[in-house]
């Protein structure tokens, strides 16, 4: 069972409190009608799973009902930042894992 | 008699005789006692039958490792399966049962016919499962019955069972000398550490040594270090006590057993209790599982582990045998032929398979006058109950081939010793990859994942002075990195006098005259009759992976996962291949540790206590007057209202037509309520709907459909306009809490500007929905202060009003088609609001009715429930609801977009319509299967499915919602729903509006 930081509460508490709210930064197309059938599909159905660093997010459902984005390692599960919404992540694949 | 008990010794209460039963014969033991060393106390020597050749099986083990010696414990209720007797405590009046051989242990027919062995070949399981699964029901069946895995009990469990939540600086997982030095350190630093282990008593090694610690017996050294321990506030102590998995973000299960001690149930209190625990640092002092070498007939009962004959030697006062023969490659097992021989029995002789051991410990067993056959091995055993003797054989150097005689010695005790593996499961849950450690020959933890350290025999280090420092260490390290101490160790280590030990050799498979195949059965998993030849046999069919072995040969799947086995069966399947143990590696260990139960997994969160239950402000005069209830999500709803002796049929139909010919009163004060708010309220409902909200006036309603991005529907409900930027929108029953979530999510990821705010009031308000012709005249009796006339409140209106004295909101939306106000009050007037229209009904019959009634009435109108007729895949057009997508919305509302997609636009889709079926009477189960064409050969091609069905009083014939493929242009056309019970019922395809197609009667 993870814990996790909720930036809003800036509290740390048990995953039970929480819903997942799948992958971090996926912005709507502002303008879906000029999109074709895969641009759009793109956008609805594939998300990029990856192996390693991942920014993903999740609703303090039980608490302050906000949703936030964590940067998490899927393989360790270990969490290595959260952040608000509309910020961006300080740690990427690119700048690399804490590891 | 207990003819094995010694006369001094142990850790046994001799004053204090616990009598037991095993198989319903009675014997006596010792307060003191497990139920494995009082069966060899008493001699009991065969006390299980094997998984799959019947054969006679004896205890092997001491601890958690213990394969062969596993028993249901008790009768009924409170019978609990698959416990190991070297971990079952002896209470007065135990009743344990083997759980195999039929008729009996001494007497098997699986075993004198052999029966499951031939057939389950290896790969049994591999093989079943790659068939259809059907057969497998079918074996699997077979097997539990002969094989005798224990059994569930049938009646609830008497007990109780608690969950506690714990949070800690250090946990110390294990109380030998490594976790005793680890959680004293630690605990010195100001840190709050919990201490857990499995056994009774704490103390581990120590509890069965010989040995001395400082100046101290270990034992009385032993029982100065845990007073400390329990003297101090910052540590709790949890003995009996089983840390079972280590979960993610250092969280761990550990499993207290309280009172199983005392009896099958606990007189008072919790009987087992699972503790949370959330630990900054964790450190592991696991120990290691001594592991058996693998020969011919090494299954016999008396082949037993070298530390277990010690541990019943010292530890519980019991020699389970008379003469002795050890067999091993390491110094350690020499201490059991020392305590052997200072038990007053016969020691036949040290097999060892190092070809010249001279090492302090080989010369103290010789100066006691025992033989010490070097460069040798027992390669095969004499006896089938009982050992009766072994047969030894030279070795060439490293152990692999027989060089020379076989000699045969009497003995009737094999005390096999290989080495001892580190028990490195919890380390492994963790996603640690073991290391192979050729000097331990063992794998020890690898690169930790998380915030923990192995200390110990755990982590392959095993004199007790290196053990003890060690644990120190640790302990410091763990408190100082949860803010605690300087990380320096304070405690000096005493001085143990251990013997310096010389290298153990890496044998695992003993060689026989002929070839696994052909030599009799050696056996690596006890428990699932795994033998040498069967891993070598799953080598050349072309399985490599060691995880793949495991599947196939059923290695390590047993309730002990393989404690004993794993190391030697990766060993042997390592020679087959031709590659050394870390190619190989090792299968993944997984919670749990041991077998946990059930109980204490779920604690309180049973029964009532399951989930809550949502009663609606009403509720106790629903239940006045016999309602029958439907759970609604955690609500419980009236179903319906059965009078004197009638049925739910008889019921239905009476509250249905009471509803189209007087009044009908249905408590929907379950629908999900969320009061939406803000400058910006309109636009988002509107973004959110299909339609738009935007110029909808206070005062009115508007019906919407919610779709996931997808274009599928989701949700239904009404959303009325309360006052500038202030609405209440009506969800689903069930959709509620999700509908809500879905609101948020939106405005707070994608559209942060919007200023709008959500709150659920759902359990605010009590609604009470008054229906049928006579509505009217029963809500004028109640309420002056409205204009109720139809030109003045018409359908899809609302008005605040004074309902009996309580001011409200009353709603003209209607879900029966008839004409229908909705009186909202605040939910504490529930029910004098509810009982004064009750009243105001009376000279109209106004009748109660439930949900199965609202359902029926809704289907005649053929208007959705979403969820029931809907089930994600759906589109508003496939609901013949296009008159609910707003063509002009300038925002492209949610899921707009995708029923423009090639496929939600195509035709053939799966299209709502009414089934009418041609026997009137018939009523097709919801969820049945729609043909063209009943003759078709299977499989048929699908047509759709029936999602709402039910007998309509008020039309006196079935009526049927369902989805059928291009549907909405088949009218009149007739198909067919093959049932499961052989019928077949045809139907003809109609609108799905059945009643007041032109919707007159909610209009007046
Ligand atoms: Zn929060």
């Amino acid at each position: 069972m993870l814990q996790i930081h909720c930036p809003y509460c800036n509290e740390t508490r048990e995953e039970e409190e929480f819903t997942y709210g799948g992958e971090a930064h996926i912005t709507r197309p502002l303008d879906p009608e000029s999109l074709s059938d895969a641009e759009w599909g793109d956008y609805l159905f594939f998300r990029k799973n990856p192996r390693g660093l991942h920014h993903e997010m999740w609703n303090h459902a039980a608490g302050c009902r906000k949703y936030f984005n964590v940067t998490r390692n899927t393989v360790s599960y270990e969490i290595l930042e959260s952040y608000p919404m509309g910020a961006k992540p300080s740690v990427t694949a690119e700048t690399g894992d804490k590891n | 008699m207990q003819r094995n008990r010694l006369a001094t010794g142990g850790r046994i209460d001799r004053q204090q005789s616990v009598s037991f039963t095993f198989n319903g014969k009675t014997y006596q033991g010792f307060k003191g006692d497990t139920l494995a060393s009082a069966l060899l106390a008493n001699g009991v020597d065969v006390v299980a039958r094997s998984f799959k050749y019947g054969r006679p099986r004896g205890i092997v083990g001491h601890g958690a490792e213990e394969p062969n010696a596993i028993f249901q414990l008790g009768k009924g209720a409170e019978t609990v399966p698959n416990l190991r007797a070297t971990q079952v405590e002896l209470y007065e009046g135990l009743d344990a049962y083997s759980t195999s051989g039929w008729p009996s242990v001494d007497f098997d027919v699986m075993g004198s016919l052999g029966a499951l062995g031939r057939l389950m070949p290896p790969g049994f399981y591999y093989k079943t499962f790659m068939r259809p699964k059907k057969l497998w029901m079918t074996y699997e069946h077979f097997i539990r019955k002969a094989a005798g895995l224990g059994k569930a009990p049938l009646e609830a469990d008497p007990d109780t069972y608690d969950k506690l939540n714990q949070h800690c600086d250090v946990l110390v997982v294990g109380a030998g000398p490594a976790g005793i030095a680890a959680a004293r350190e630690a605990a010195s630093t100001g840190a709050r550490v919990i201490i857990a282990d499995e056994q009774n008593e704490m103390g581990g090694s120590l509890l069965a040594s010989t040995h001395s610690i400082g100046d101290q017996l270990a034992a009385t050294w032993l029982v100065e270090q845990l007073a400390e321990l329990s003297a101090l506030d910052n540590v709790l102590l949890l003995p009996r006590s089983t840390v079972f998995g280590y979960y993610d973000h250092n969280f761990l299960a550990v499993l207290e057993r309280r009172t199983d001690h005392l009896g099958l149930t606990a007189d008072k209190g919790s009987r087992q209790r699972m503790h949370r625990v959330r630990a900054k640092q964790v450190v592991l002092a696991t120990g290691a599982i001594e592991r058996p070498l693998v020969f011919a007939n090494n299954d016999v009962p008396g082949v037993m582990l070298a530390s277990s004959v010690s541990t019943y030697v010292n530890r519980y006062g019991v020699a389970p045998g008379t003469a002795l023969v050890v067999f091993t490659t390491n110094d350690k097992a020499y201490q059991t032929a020392i305590d052997w021989h200072q038990s007053g029995r016969i020691v036949k002789a040290v097999v060892d398979s190092r070809p010249a051991p001279c090492g302090a410990i080989v010369k103290a067993v010789q100066a006691l006058g025992i033989a010490v056959i070097t460069g040798s091995g027992v390669i095969d055993v004499v006896g089938k109950k009982r050992v009766q003797a072994a047969k030894i054989a030279a070795l060439s150097d490293d152990g692999q081939e027989i060089r020379g005689e076989i000699q045969t010695l009497e003995c009737d005790l094999i005390a096999s010793s290989g080495g001892w593996s580190p028990a490195i499961h919890l380390s492994s849950h963790t996603g640690a990859k073991p290391r192979w450690n050729d000097s331990v020959v063992g794998f020890v933890p690898g690169e930790s994942m998380q915030q923990e350290r192995s200390a110990g025999a755990g982590k392959g280090t095993f004199s007790t002075a290196a053990c003890l420092y060690e644990g120190a260490s640790a302990g410091v390290e763990a408190a100082k990195l949860a803010g605690f101490g300087d990380g320096l160790v304070s405690f000096v280590t005493p001085s143990t006098q251990e013997l310096p030990e010389e290298a153990q050799q890496a044998l695992f498979l003993v060689p026989h005259t002929k070839t696994s195949s052909r030599a009799p059965a050696q056996f690596v998993d006890y428990q699932l009759d795994v033998t040498a030849a069967g891993i070598e046999l799953a080598a050349r069919e072309g399985y490599e992976s060691v995880e793949h072995v495991k599947r196939y040969t059923a290695m390590g799947f047993g309730t002990d996962q393989g404690k004993l086995g794993n190391i030697n069966g990766m060993a042997i399947l390592s020679k087959a291949l031709g590659q050394s143990m870390p190619e190989t590696g090792t299968t993944i260990f997984r919670p749990s540790y041991t077998p946990s139960t059930f109980g204490a997994i779920a604690g309180r969160d049973v029964r009532a206590l399951f989930d809550p239950e949502r009663y609606t402000a009403t509720h106790r005069w629903h239940e006045s007057k016999g309602a029958a209830w439907e759970d609604v999500g955690q609500w419980k709803r009236p179903w319906y209202f059965p009078r004197g002796s009638e049925s739910i049929h008889d019921a239905v139909n009476r509250e249905c037509l009471a509803v189209r010919n007087s009044v009908g009163i249905l408590d929907a004060s379950t629908l999900g309520k969320i009061d939406i708010q803000g400058p910006d309220a309109a636009e988002f409902i509107t973004r959110i709907y299909t339609n738009s909200y935007l110029k909808l006036a206070a005062g009115k309603c508007r019906y919407g459909v919610m779709l996931k991005e997808d274009g599928m529907i989701f949700d239904d409900g009404v959303t009325a306009c309360l006052g500038e930027n202030h609405y209440l929108m009506f969800t689903t029953t069930g959709g509620a809490a999700g509908v809500l979530a879905w609101l948020e999510l939106w405005v707070q990821t994608e559209w942060p500007e919007l200023q709008v705010y959500f709150t659920s009031v759902t359990d605010h308000w009590t609604t009470a929905t008054v229906t049928g012709p006579n509505a009217r005249k029963v809500i004028a009796k109640v309420c002056e202060d409205v204009d109720l006339s139809a030109e003045a409140f018409k359908f899809m209106d609302w008005r605040d009003g004074t309902v009996a004295g309580v001011k409200a909101r009353i709603f003209r939306i209607s879900f029966t088609g008839e004409l229908s106000y909705e009186v909202n009050v605040p939910a504490h007037y529930g029910r004098h609001i509810w009982e004064a229209l009750v009243s105001a009904g009376e000279e109209f019959d106004i009748t109660p009715y439930g949900t199965e009634t609202m359902h029926v009435l809704r289907a005649e109108k053929g208007f959705i429930i979403a969820g029931q007729d809907t089930d994600g895949s759906v589109t508003p057009a496939d609901m013949n609801m296009n008159w609910v997508v707003g063509k002009t919305k300038t925002f492209s509302f949610l899921g707009k977009r995708s029923l423009a997609r090639s496929d939600s636009a195509r035709e053939n889709r799966k299209q709502l319509v009414g089934l009418k079926t041609l026997e009137p009477s018939t009523v097709l189960p919801e969820g049945a299967q729609i043909v063209n064409d009943p003759n078709e050969p299977i499989p048929m091609a699908m047509q759709g499915h029936v999602t709402s069905s039910y007998f309509s009083a008020n039309l006196n014939h079935s009526i049927a919602m369902a989805v059928v493929k291009g549907g909405l242009t088949r009218m009149g056309e007739v198909v067919y729903c093959p049932l499961a019970d052989g019928r077949t019922v045809a139907a003809e395809i109609v609108s799905s509006v059945f009643y007041d197609p032109k919707g007159e009667r909610q209009n007046v």
